[in-house]
């Protein structure tokens, strides 16, 4: 399978995601860095990873959504290409509008890391095929704003169409309709609050997001 | 030796009198004078100043220092260096690797601004890391807050661990452990210490010496402005001009720049065009190029005016002083200019060449076309002051008979309250809010209630082992012994997970030096380190000390913090604090006497502070890490606990926590299998059995399988009497102790959890 | 020329931080406070431009294509013009 991970000035868990990925799929990772304006031909999956790309500053992810790399992003998503978008990187995906809502300062307006129970609302989505009706996965969340929110209609169509992919258990960012992660009408496009690359090895925790992965090469 | 050369022009001649205000005493002053055959002017006493300061000089510490081990067969790099070095065998393709660590100080900055002091605080430890080549891995803190009546105590909590959050999340280096204390004794100075580890190449170290003259000067990272630049200057005459705006003095760190200097650092590190490096921390500018100067032998001219400023009009002097955060200063190899460049400008990062090293020995500082300071490099570091201070022996406290202390009247309510006690209740609400597992390779953090913070040594089957450790109580009681006992319980949590300790750095926090007893406690603090660490083998390789920790006469507990490190070869091997699992024997290792003197016991459940601290006998601590490792070493994992504050009671009722399961002591725990019954408590006190916080003692859980019942019988059998003992075993759902305690976990958990959150909520004191 | 930019949250979006402030608030006894709502001030100094309506329309483009996320903010902009150097 061969995949890119892009990486933004702040980005802090592009390695994280790259380990990940070459762990479970045995190819390495192409790392993008933002100001380039191409993605490499051939690509089944890209990684908007985790961090705080410019500091978080003005809004979080605003500022890498304007990177030069996005246009190419947009093009691949466009193609039905799979991109994942993880914490830092589902608020860039908000901010480039390849996903509806946005993510505000947590509820609690404490920064939050914790390993975090999710339940897998749509377990047939192109993300979550591999877990083969599995409920209940725990991924580790960390962040300050994850705390998604999005108009009512919005928020309806997502659920209607099984665009809700992971919702959380016991809500800690007061996130609409306990909402951890979403999809793009298409599918192909998934964005997550909580890190499934922080969770494939039993000897650091867990390793419930290897399926995620898994899901993503089955389907390559 | 004198120096003849010509002053700098334009600028008015300093006095004895300015000379005070900026921190030095008249001898030193005498000092300056002889060394320059002339008085300094005011950027030239500034740079004295800093230089001479009890930050950068150690001048109240250092032959006290000397006292500790820094040496070992692991050591590259002992104290003097940005951080220690020690060697940590190959990496992930064979190459030899080293960790770099080093644990500093951000007291003061973080009682007046406590978001950004904490911030910068982990924003500097990681510079002097990064520094040395060092990918940080790992940060943990050491924190020591006021009583919690105290009014200022929540929010000072609240803003320290938010700066600490704030930073180390940001910049992608995992915070992966702690302490925290309160303390009445902090209510007017609280204890901010950071510690960072970080992991190189051997072949790829670089440090403040190796740079040779013609070599130009690189300034990176972020713009000057007037930050930090000290209050007691601004009076002087050349200052005041046009001045009337208060200069801000608290320091405003940016994670998001020190991410990328991290990152363009390390790029420029793994070409081999930096010759020299230094980041820019307390008095900035100044310390940096003048260790770089001093330990390359070298001289060093600045233009100050291609400084990258913030702010505009600043003068020479505010620039040598100035500590704004995340900048660097390096010096290049001939011809490297162009590389390092670019490699800023994808880092989108200002640098500058903003001086050139000479062959003079001197420092020499231009500004606006005018020589601005022209001195020598030497006397700096070589004449800094080295002070004996005069100090007396603490007294030493009555003792406290066992007999005399009370037993609870309700051993429940007892346990309850010691686990929902300030210093040994839950810290969830804090490491909640930092990123434990950024990076990829925490094993263990904060998370699981670990002795030692577990990160992985990335792309191999190693890891490190991180703890900091200090019990303020026992030091203030005797410093000696609580020194010792710093580094002894260091190397306990290290061993229960079954590392290997390999090196130490302190951060030794006290009050005022000028005060004989202030620096009795210092002195013989160390030496109970020095001692320790000699008989652990656990080398000190970096430190910090902080003095004048005291407001209106009333100083800190003395608070010497060691941060430890250790090497773990197979991270599939190591024991886990929540490991247990039902039917699992409880094992005690080491023996116990029932030490109650300044116990939390005495202090939390009978409000009594005194006696002596438990002492600490090295070559036990040594043989019950031994038989700890013969239980490592056992086919079926164990899982291990150091036994500190509380005693045996407190650190069960840990371990259950962690494991989900109960415990029952004194039972007859395995006579079907071998004849070996949980032995009752031998003291004659089961209140001081319980709660003594006797040393060198773990508690252990394993299977009752032969292998393990082999091994204790065998150790039984030779009469080990510090060895170990059976006193229960894992089970159901409830901590039972005799007739005296059965608690459902569920209430444990409520207690140990409980307290911080309410107290954070405005919900209890 | 200068512009400043005022961008807050829209209406209808909780605002967590200003819901804090304004329990802090009433926390310090100042019982009137009956709702907060905190939002971000920026200020852009502008250089080659004279025209303070061309100015607000550059400005404009910036809010939309930057500064504000039109999901959850609206913004507001004042355009000032700055005496010139003593």
């Amino acid at each position: 399978m061969k995949s890119a991970v892009i990486v933004f000035p702040g980005s802090n868990c592009d390695r994280d995601a790259a380990v990940a990925i070459e762990g479970i799929t045995g190819q390495t990772p192409a790392m993008i860095w933002h100001k380039e304006t191409e993605l490499p031909d051939g690509l089944d999956l890209i990684v908007a990873p985790g961090g705080f790309s410019y500091g978080d500053y003005l809004r979080c992810g605003a500022i890498a959504a304007r990177s030069a790399i996005v246009p190419a992003l947009k093009r691949e998503a466009d193609r039905g290409v799979a991109v994942i978008g993880v914490c830092n990187g589902f608020q860039v995906l908000c901010e480039t509008g390849l996903l509806p809502g946005a993510l505000l300062r947590n509820a609690g307006l404490n920064f939050v890391c914790r390993p975090e129970p999710l339940e897998i609302a749509n377990a047939n989505s192109r993300f979550t095929a591999a877990y083969q009706g599995r409920r209940e996965v725990v991924f580790p969340i960390a962040h300050h704003d994850g705390n998604y929110v999005a108009d009512e209609d919005t928020l309806d169509r997502l659920e209607g169409d099984g665009r809700v992919i992971f919702r959380y258990r016991d809500n800690p960012n007061g996130s609409a309709r306990d909402i951890a992660g979403i999809s793009n009408e298409m599918g192909n496009v998934l964005g997550l609050m909580p890190h499934p690359e922080r969770a494939v090895d039993l000897l650091h925790g867990g390793d419930d997001g290897v399926g995620l992965f898994q899901s993503v090469l089955e389907a390559a | 030796m004198t120096d003849a050369a010509a002053p700098p022009r334009n600028s008015a001649a300093m006095t004895l009198e300015d000379a005070r205000e900026h921190g030095l005493s008249e001898e030193e002053w005498g000092v300056v004078l002889d060394r320059l055959g002339r008085p300094p002017n005011l950027v030239e006493l500034g740079v004295f100043s800093v230089m001479w300061s009890e930050h950068c000089s150690y001048k109240s510490s250092r032959r006290h220092l000397r006292k500790l081990p820094t040496t070992g067969p692991r050591v590259i790099q002992g104290p003097g260096e940005n951080a220690g070095v020690v060697d940590i065998g190959p990496g992930p393709n064979g190459e030899p690797q080293a960790c770099i660590f080093k644990m500093e100080s951000h007291n003061h900055p973080s009682f007046i601004e406590p978001y950004q002091g904490a911030a910068t605080g982990v924003g500097g430890i990681l510079r002097d890391v990064f520094t040395m080549g060092a990918r940080p891995v790992a940060l943990i803190n050491a924190l020591r807050f006021g009583a919690p009546e105290h009014p200022k105590t929540r929010s000072l909590v609240a803003g320290v661990v938010a700066g600490i959050g704030g930073y180390g999340n940001c910049v992608g280096v995992p915070t992966v452990g702690g302490e925290t204390n309160f303390h009445a004794g902090y209510n007017g100075n609280i204890l901010v210490n950071a510690m960072a580890v970080g992991i190189a190449d051997q072949d790829k170290i670089f440090y403040a010496r190796g740079a040779e003259p013609g070599q130009s000067i690189v300034y990176v990272g972020a713009k000057t402005g007037r930050d930090g630049i000290h209050g007691a200057t601004m009076a002087s005459a050349e200052f005041s001009e046009g001045e009337d705006e208060k200069r801000p003095t608290v320091q405003v760190g940016d994670p998001f720049k020190e991410k990328l200097l991290i990152e363009a650092c390390l790029e420029l590190m793994a070409t081999d065009a930096i010759a020299a490096i230094q980041d820019m921390g307390a008095a900035g500018l100044t310390s940096s190029s003048v260790e770089m100067a001093d330990k390359g032998g070298i001289g060093v001219e600045l233009d100050l005016d291609d400084v990258p400023q913030r702010e505009e009009n600043m003068t020479a002097y505010e620039m040598m002083l100035s500590e704004s955060q995340e900048r660097m200063l390096m010096i290049l190899k001939p011809g490297r200019e162009a590389e390092a460049k670019a490699i800023f400008e994808k880092w989108d990062l200002d640098a500058a060449v903003i001086g050139q090293t000479t062959d003079t020995g001197r420092l020499v500082l231009r500004h606006q076309g005018e020589t601005v300071c022209d001195i020598p490099v030497a006397p700096l570091a070589d004449d800094a002051p080295n002070y004996d201070r005069p100090w007396t022996v603490p007294p030493k406290p009555a003792a406290v008979r066992t007999e005399d202390i009370p037993e609870p009247e309700d051993y429940r309510q007892a346990l309850l309250k010691l686990m929902a006690s300030p210093d040994i209740a839950s810290k969830r609400w804090i490491w909640e809010q930092y990123d434990r597992h950024v990076m990829g390779d925490t094993v263990d953090s904060s998370q699981s209630g670990t002795d030692a913070a577990i990160v992985r040594i990335h792309g191999t089957n190693k890891a490190l082992a991180i703890t900091s450790d200090c019990t303020p109580r026992y030091v203030a009681a005797d410093p000696f012994e609580g020194g010792k006992q710093a580094v002894a319980e260091a190397y306990r949590n290290l061993s229960a997970i079954g590392a290997t300790p390999i090196a130490a750095t302190d951060n030794l926090n006290f009050g005022n030096p000028e005060r004989p007893e202030i620096m009795g406690q210092f002195v013989r603090a160390i030496e109970g380190m020095a001692e320790a660490c000699a008989a652990l083998d656990l080398p000190i390789v970096s430190g910090n000390v902080s003095l004048y920790n005291e407001t209106d006469g009333k100083a800190i507990p003395p608070t010497p913090v060691i941060g430890a490190v250790g090497l773990i070869e197979d991270v599939g091997k190591i024991a886990r604090i929540g490991g247990a699992q039902e039917g699992d024997l409880l094992i005690l290792v080491g023996e116990t006497r029932g030490h109650l003197g300044q116990s939390l016991y005495l202090r939390e459940i009978l409000g009594r502070e005194d006696g002596p601290p438990p002492p600490v006998d090295l070559e036990r601590e040594r043989m019950a890490r031994s038989y700890a490792l013969g239980m490592h070493a056992l086919p079926s994992p164990i899982a291990v606990h150091d036994i500190s504050d509380g005693g045996i009671a407190v650190s069960l009722a840990e371990m259950c926590l962690a494991a989900g399961v109960g415990a029952e002591l004194f039972v007859n725990v395995s006579e079907a299998q071998s004849g070996l019954v949980a032995q009752a408590p031998d003291t004659g006190s089961l209140c001081a059995w319980l709660f003594g916080e006797d040393q060198a003692r773990y508690l252990i859980a394993a299977k009752p399988e032969p292998d393990t019942l082999g091994l204790l019988s065998a150790a039984t059998n030779r009469g080990w009497e510090q060895g170990y003992q059976i006193i229960g075993r894992f089970s159901g759902d409830a901590l039972k102790i005799a007739d005296k305690v059965d608690i459902p976990l569920a209430d444990i958990r409520a207690a140990y959890e409980g307290w911080l959150p309410a107290y954070m909520a405005g919900k209890s004191a | 020329m200068k512009a400043i930019v005022r961008i807050d949250l829209k209406q209808g979006v909780l605002d967590p931080q200003g819901q804090a402030v304004a329990n802090a608030l009433r926390g310090l006894g100042f019982d009137e406070v009956a709702s907060a709502r905190q939002g971000k001030l920026i200020e852009l100094e502008l250089t080659g431009e004279t025209n303070v309506d061309s100015a607000r329309a550059r400005v404009e483009e910036m809010c939309r294509k930057l500064l504000a996320n039109p999901v959850i903010e609206r913004y507001h902009i004042d355009i000032v013009a700055v005496a010139p150097a003593e």
